[in-house]
């Protein structure tokens, strides 16, 4: 589904991903983590095709397809789903007008006619009270005044309406209270499918106890230096990342 | 072509017939008139704003009626309201529908009672007297018609009032005068609507707008004045509010561009306790020039200012703020709050803001701020990983943007009409690359 291969890149002057290769098959739920500034987010937003990132070698195929080549707003419609670690206010925009604009354009690419408002109305209302939000949250501007567990309550909300293919979460469980925690981890389960994978990037192994991954990987200095099955992840809760860096050379 | 005929202007209307005490006000208002200092690019007040607009074609053409439909309900649907149509600057009946309510009078001039007539001759000019504004004295010059609305003490206005200015002329230019007093006695409620379209097909046109607004003790106005027309329109209007003791104005200023676009809003703070909500909206794109330009005259103590002014940008238009706001040696413990944020669209757009605090006394809280800024890079991309694209995603932030301030509008199909009109815009095709606009 998506396979990386020496990836490479850099934010201005300053590499950042010095060769990542990633292989996720369809299905798969795949855990990255690392220490702070190992390039975790930046992976993310490089995958993602947030402007400023400028990718220097390698190669990124999504579904077959040359995921770098592809504008933004395409590798979305395409099914990539990126949760933000840090999700953006936009005030006066209402988060139902932000969600049905999202959802009518990801259908409009899979050649799915729009829902008409009644129906989407209904669908989102399920969505938000699946992830345990009052209906009230439609109508708030996007994330506007959102706590943090909020805020990340609505990005999994934006991650069930718009059921991506590979789904990224980008620290989604930092700064959550075990019941948030529970609600992404329910959120992810939920839609674990034969076609359907997770990257779940995190600094903690705690997510990792409701999210089973398949594969654990550790992410340093902007490449991946240990590769390993759930266990990893544990050894890691254990030992802190510093023997990561020394066995690493 | 030719340059602006100011003898020719005011003579315009001199021979129009009219009531006898219409003609005695344009008569004074011609001699304001030839005194009034004509504006140049060195009157700090119109620094940014140039008149050549003026020069840009014959104006000087009485308004005529002309035969029209137009369902004017179909403006605001859904809006429920006294409603008064001026076609052209002239009071069309048979477009108009008020229902009379004990209390509350609202008619145009030339219907005016003897009651009226007491109001009018009490209050009429009186709130603009002593500006330095020359189009003031225009108004004044093309007087022959206008609005009275006036509630009774303790009244409070069953139904918005909707007044609107329709342009229908084809083979322009018109110019006119927009005319209207509000006079709110105490503890009186009214919620007042000025409307400016026009007409698909619509000539040039040249107004000169006036509104006088006198809200009394404890009583309580909403004004939300929208100008509509299309871009070839020239308007030149002002606002004067005056607000007494615990008097409350809500106000929103909604404007397109247009060839020239200048609006003064001046309000008064005359009693304490008295407090104001001034927004302004202004959308402006192709070579359009839209002028905001607002006083607020904290004349006594206690009273409370909250103003919030955002525009859009776009093309190779300009925008110009201006908000004064004037804090007098004996107007302790005012509040006042002044923010001027503004979004450019294209490398040609331009905003001139200036917000200004001017305080003389020192025990007051007060703030003013003022932003230009691009398309917020970080929301963008946030709506663009959603598979929203950029085009859309960029109008669903311009409308973000705006949509904050249409939120506070209070009747839910004034709100609904502003956002249609705030997507329609956003979503037009801007000029085209090296091209003028039509």
């Amino acid at each position: 589904m998506l396979s990386i291969a020496n990836l490479q890149a850099r934010i201005d002057d300053k590499p950042i991903l010095r060769g990542i290769d990633l292989d996720v098959k369809p299905g798969e739920v795949h855990a990255i983590m690392g220490p702070n500034g190992s390039g975790k987010s930046t992976l993310g937003y490089v995958l993602s095709g947030r402007e400023g990132y400028e990718v220097t070698a390698g190669s990124v195929r999504f579904d077959g397809q040359d995921l770098l080549a592809m504008a933004t707003e395409e590798r979305a419609r395409a099914g990539l789903f990126l949760a933000f670690q840090y999700p953006v206010e936009i005030p006066g925009v209402s988060n139902m007008e932000f969600l049905k604009a999202s959802v009518d354009a990801v259908r409009a690419h899979r050649g799915v006619e729009p829902l008409d408002a009644v129906r989407f109305l209904r669908l989102a209302r399920e969505k938000c009270e699946a992830v345990g939000m009052k209906t009230d949250f439609l109508k708030r501007g996007v994330n506007e005044g959102f706590s943090g567990g909020e805020k990340k309550r609505n990005e999994i909300l934006q991650m069930m309406l718009l059921e991506p293919r590979l789904a990224i979460l980008d620290e989604t469980d930092s700064g959550l209270d075990i019941d948030a925690l529970q609600v992404v981890a329910a959120g992810v389960n939920g839609l674990r499918a034969a076609d359907r994978s997770f990257v779940i990037v995190t600094h903690y192994q705690r997510l990792l106890d409701y999210i089973v991954p398949d594969f654990v990987h550790v992410l340093a200095h902007g490449r991946i230096v240990k590769s390993g099955g759930r266990e990893l992840a544990l050894e890691l809760e254990d030992k802190g990342y510093a023997w990561i860096g020394k066995e690493a050379g | 072509m030719g340059a602006f005929d100011r003898n020719l202007a005011a003579a315009l209307y001199a021979a129009r017939p009219a009531p006898e005490w219409i003609r005695a006000l344009r008569e004074t208002a011609r001699l304001a008139w030839s005194a009034a200092p004509w504006p140049t690019r060195k009157t700090e007040a119109w620094k940014y704003t140039a008149l050549d607009a003026l020069d840009a074609t014959a104006w000087l053409r009485c308004a005529e009626a002309g035969e029209l439909g137009f369902d004017a309900a179909a403006l605001v649907p859904g809006l429920d309201a006294d409603r008064l149509v001026f076609v052209d600057g002239c009071y069309r009946a048979e477009l108009s529908c008020v229902e009379a309510q004990p209390g509350v009078r609202v008619v145009n001039f030339r219907a005016a009672n003897s009651g009226d007539r007491a109001t009018i001759d009490g209050a009429l000019g009186q709130l603009a007297a002593g500006t330095d504004n020359p189009f003031v004295a225009l108004n004044g010059c093309w007087l022959d018609d206008g609005v009275l609305l006036h509630v009774g003490a303790g009244v409070r206005a069953r139904r918005p009032v909707h007044v609107v200015h329709v342009g229908a002329a084809p083979d322009g230019p018109s110019a006119h005068a927009q005319r209207l007093l509000a006079v709110l006695g105490r503890g009186a409620e009214l919620d007042l609507i000025e409307q400016f379209v026009d007409l698909p097909g619509a000539g040039e046109s040249l107004v000169a707008g006036l509104s006088e607004l006198r809200v009394g003790e404890g009583a309580r106005l909403g004004h939300y004045r929208l100008h509509g027309e299309q871009e070839r329109a020239v308007h030149v209007g002002a606002v004067y509010v005056e607000l007494a003791r615990d008097a409350r104005c809500e106000s929103l200023l909604f404007a397109l561009g247009g060839a020239l676009k200048r609006i003064d809003f001046r309000l008064r703070h005359r009693g304490p306790g008295a407090s104001c909500r001034l927004d302004g909206i202004y959308l402006a794109r192709h070579r359009q020039h839209v002028d905001l330009h607002t006083t607020v005259e904290h004349e006594v103590a206690h009273a409370t200012t909250e103003q919030v002014c955002r525009g859009i940008v776009d093309d190779a238009a300009r925008a110009v703020f201006n908000g004064r706001i004037h804090i007098h040696p004996q107007a302790q413990k005012s509040s006042a709050e002044l923010s001027n944020r503004n979004l450019l669209l294209s490398d040609e757009a331009e905003v001139d803001t200036k917000p200004e605090l001017e305080i003389y006394a020192d025990d007051v809280r007060c703030s003013h701020g003022a932003t230009v800024s691009r398309i917020d890079e970080k929301s963008l991309y946030y709506l663009l990983t959603r598979g929203i694209g950029r085009r859309e995603a960029e109008v669903l932030l311009g409308y973000g943007f705006v949509n904050e301030l249409v939120s506070r509008v209070g009747d839910e199909a004034l709100a609904a009409m502003l956002r249609e009109v705030v997507r329609d815009w956003l979503g037009q095709p801007g000029l085209p690359a090296g091209g003028d606009a039509a």
